[in-house]
């Protein structure tokens, strides 16, 4: 589908990119979340984060997310890029971005496609603090 | 039958690799298999949960394992 672009990358994402891409004369708004790496986790400072994915598996299971939004809202085109690798403070792990003739379905999808894609693809990231190093969720 | 499976992230600490071989009656279950992994690595069991694909899809629990099908341990996921 030329309407859905999926990019798992251990470069830089880059956010004019993805608007560039996601940007139509069809479209009357544009809704863009930037996931960034915090700088701490309940009050502890965090040094760095580790992006793992099951590559084949993650790409399609955001191919899917990204389908699903195509069928719950009138969208008009859906972009999901992924970091992977190791990433500093400040640094962007996830761009989600979404087009549509009015705001609504553009900011709806959005939420969607991201409180989605943080319950089903398998990525995961380990948290380095100063006093070791925790896979986030890993354990109850 | 024999059965490679792939681990990630946490998994691959507990299996202290990212790739496991193990040997599996011929109509092994997605139960059977995590039977089968809980005896071997019992940290599994101290898991927030986990879950089992099946050729890059998530897996129920009665599903059948075949020889050559690509298994992955999925724990919990945190990406985003």
């Amino acid at each position: 589908m030329n309407n859905i672009q999926i990019l798992l990358s251990t470069e830089t994402l880059d956010t004019q990119t993805c608007i560039d891409w996601i940007m139509s004369p069809e479209s009357g708004g544009i809704d863009v979340f930037i996931g960034t790496v915090r700088n701490a986790t309940k009050g502890k400072a965090v040094l760095k984060l580790d992006f793992e994915a099951y590559e084949p598996m993650a790409f399609s299971e955001m191919e899917k997310i990204a389908k699903q939004a195509f069928e719950k809202w009138p969208v008009q085109k859906v972009l999901i890029h992924h970091r992977t690798g190791t990433l500093q403070v400040g640094e962007i792990p996830v761009i989600i971005a979404v087009s549509a003739a009015h705001r609504d379905a553009a900011f709806e999808a959005c939420r969607y496609i991201i409180d989605t894609l943080k319950q089903t693809v398998p990525i995961w990231k380990k948290e380095a603090f100063e006093d070791g190093e925790v896979w986030v969720a890993a354990h109850p | 039958m024999k059965i490679n499976v792939l681990a990630f992230g946490v998994t691959k600490e507990i299996f202290g690799s990212s790739l496991v071989s193990l040997e599996l009656t011929n109509d092994a279950t997605i139960y059977n298999l995590k039977y089968v992994l809980e005896q071997q690595y019992p940290r599994l069991k101290q898991l927030a949960s986990y879950m089992v694909a099946v050729n890059n899809e998530y897996a129920l629990p009665g599903d059948t394992i075949h020889e050559r099908d690509e298994i992955a341990i999925i724990p919990p996921v945190s990406g985003g």
